[in-house]
């Protein structure tokens, strides 16, 4: 009460009844605190649940800590980091990630464009058309993984048995996990099935948005369909698909269901008998989870986040780049 | 030069070839999802044939039922499990995300700006790099190996709070606010009776999103619920799949097993999900 009577009263006709006075107070607490009550739930989970960790991360990655050993536990300095420079197996999943990661980045967004541009139609259902290419998105990655376990199987795969068809294998059927190029391709080739028909949408979406007058200027050239696509659309769309560039670089350096998956024991997490595909995140988990050193994987998980940084901010700049010179 | 070229691809009618093409399309993304069908519904000797068979068995429920009836793997439970996770995360995310959507979007207070930076720059944080302080947050908490430790990271998205400004921006009408604050409703009254009817549109489109990313999760609940009894559908479908000598027409029967959901999702929910991609596209 004290607190109201210290301000100036609004009006200076009578005060109101005591009830109205109570619901004034209860509107004015009203319009000055739910907004904050309303983003709280917000702000407060995210911060214990997804800001802290990745703080947290920091500290952990100085540490000795071991799961098995938790007794153990001390400051580190930077050593979990300098013993990172010498991991040959940190590199060889480095090395893995970048190839998966080129080999299925780059035919997924072609192929987006060109789909999108097909569906950028006037089309018989419509719908059809967009709700059929989003079934490999919605997939969960583990089961889809576990049929193209079977295709790309050594005995008896429908891969194989295509190659064979063309002539290749026919003495000795190729076996897809045991060799790096065989393996990228594989894994790359679920990494494309599942994310083509989500870019094309994204690209159609801003295709949408492109005014029709843009075409109209350009056809005095004569431009046709496909050099339409490259010369006029492409580049009207690029904010998209420097976006989607960024999105893809953020996905596939963390790449792990597929590669897990593929392995013929998933949950060694060794990404193959010589962890020719062991991705970073994969590495991080057998770190974490096998080894049971929880501090080195840490250090591991910033070194990823610097590379993803540095990889992202480099894509983007080269997307933008190659869509200016256009 | 033919005629087609002067008009925007948008306003020109698919000729054959489109047709084809999407044609195409279409049957590479569908072909594992109907294989997986088709092993599911298999015998073991039907799945090592060459070539290899492409027509479904008559064995679906007697797989499913080995899968189903398996020791120590808990994919029964491991369904139920995914549908409480997936649920309530879905649930949560669609309740936090409007209200605070709501506030952004309709309500005046100080710092609204830069704390709807805050969501922004937040949107554009890896969350799978923190799993590691994650581990040892749930540990402390006694959370690790239940559901608990899945559902709780999954209970906001910073997207589903842009996505939710972004539309009640446009659909609930500030006059309409207004009015029912001038007749002495509440913030949350208004919230109740004006803004969920009119946001319904973009419940649906972020819960059909949520509910796919929540029920294919796998990285953290695997980390956290390996090795329990708790497992979710794809932690279990990791399990089966890790025995010395795997039995596809199994392993794909299970497989199966956590998909059909999702299926029926997009059958009923297609057009929905379809707009929330492309409408947060255009946002982004």
């Amino acid at each position: 009460m004290s607190l109201t009577q210290l301000r100036p009263s609004p009006q200076h006709a009578a005060p109101p009844p005591k009830q109205s006075r109570a619901k004034l107070l209860l509107y004015r607490f009203d319009t000055k605190a739910t907004p904050y009550v309303f983003i709280a739930p917000f702000f407060v989970l995210f911060a214990i649940f997804g800001l802290f960790p990745i703080v947290y991360n920091a500290v952990v990655s100085l540490r000795t800590w071991k799961l098995d050993e938790p007794d153990k536990d001390g400051w580190a300095g930077f050593a979990n980091f300098t013993k990172l420079l010498t991991d040959s197996d940190f590199w060889n999943a480095l090395y893995n990630t970048f190839g998966i990661f080129v080999l299925s980045t780059v035919p997924q967004l072609l192929l987006a464009l060109i789909i999108a541009n097909l569906l950028n139609r006037k089309l018989r259902g419509q719908s059809f058309w967009r709700i059929g290419i989003l079934l490999p998105y919605l997939t969960p990655v583990v089961a889809s993984t576990l049929v193209f376990s079977v295709f790309f199987a050594r005995d008896n795969g429908m891969a194989n048995w295509f190659l064979s068809l063309v002539g290749y294998g026919q003495e000795q059927p190729l076996d897809w996990r045991a060799e790096k190029w065989s393996s990228w391709i594989a894994i790359a080739t679920m990494v494309n099935w599942k994310w083509i028909g989500y870019n094309a949408l994204l690209y159609l979406s801003a295709m949408q948005t492109i005014p029709k007058d843009v075409y109209e200027a350009a056809a005095v050239d004569g431009a046709g369909p496909w050099r339409q696509l490259w010369r006029i659309t492409v580049p009207m769309i690029q904010p998209v698909v420097v976006f989607t560039v960024i999105l893809s670089t953020i996905g596939g350096l963390q790449l792990f269901n597929e590669p897990m998956m593929f392995d013929q024991n998933p949950q060694s997490a060794t990404g193959g008998s010589a962890h020719q595909f062991q991705t970073i995140a994969q590495l991080i988990y057998k770190v974490g989870w096998k080894d049971l050193n929880l501090g080195y994987a840490a250090a591991m998980s910033w070194a990823l986040f610097l590379i993803i940084l540095i990889v992202a901010g480099i894509n983007a700049q080269l997307t933008k780049r190659i869509g200016g010179d256009r | 030069m033919t005629t087609f070229v002067n008009r925007a691809p948008q306003d020109t009618r698919g000729s054959w070839k489109t047709y084809l093409g999407l044609t195409a399309v279409l049957l590479v993304s569908a072909f594992p999802v109907y294989w997986m069908f088709v092993i599911a519904s298999s015998t073991d000797a039907a799945v090592s044939q060459i070539p290899p068979s492409v027509i479904p068995g008559s064995q679906l429920f007697k797989n499913l039922n080995e899968v189903f009836t398996m020791q120590e793997v808990y994919f029964t439970a491991s369904l139920i499990n995914s549908v409480i996770v997936s649920t309530v995360i879905t649930a949560a995310t669609l309740f936090f995300c409007s209200l605070a959507g709501f506030a952004f979007a309709k309500l005046r207070f100080p710092a609204r700006n830069a704390l709807m930076f805050v969501v922004i720059l937040t949107l554009t944080v890896p969350n799978q790099l923190g799993v590691v302080a994650l581990y040892i947050l749930m540990g402390k908490l006694g959370w690790n190996g239940t559901l608990l430790a899945v559902i709780a990271p999954g209970l906001v998205s910073a997207f589903g709070v842009f996505y939710m400004r972004q539309f009640i921006a446009h659909a609930v009408p500030d006059e309409l606010v207004e009015s029912a604050r001038i007749d002495g409703a509440m913030t949350m009254r208004v919230y109740f009776s004006i803004v969920l009817p009119a946001i319904r549109p973009a419940l649906a489109v972020l819960g059909l999103l949520t509910f796919v990313m929540a029920w294919n999760d796998f990285q953290w609940p695997l980390i956290t619920l390996n090795g329990t009894d708790f497992p979710t559908s794809m932690v279990a479908l990791s399990d089966l799949a890790s025995g010395n000598y795997v039995i596809y027409r199994r392993v794909l029967a299970g497989a199966f097993a956590a998909t059909v959901p999702l299926i029926i999702l997009l059958l009923i929910g297609g057009r929905q999900i379809v707009r929330g991609i492309m409408e947060g596209a255009v946002k982004n």
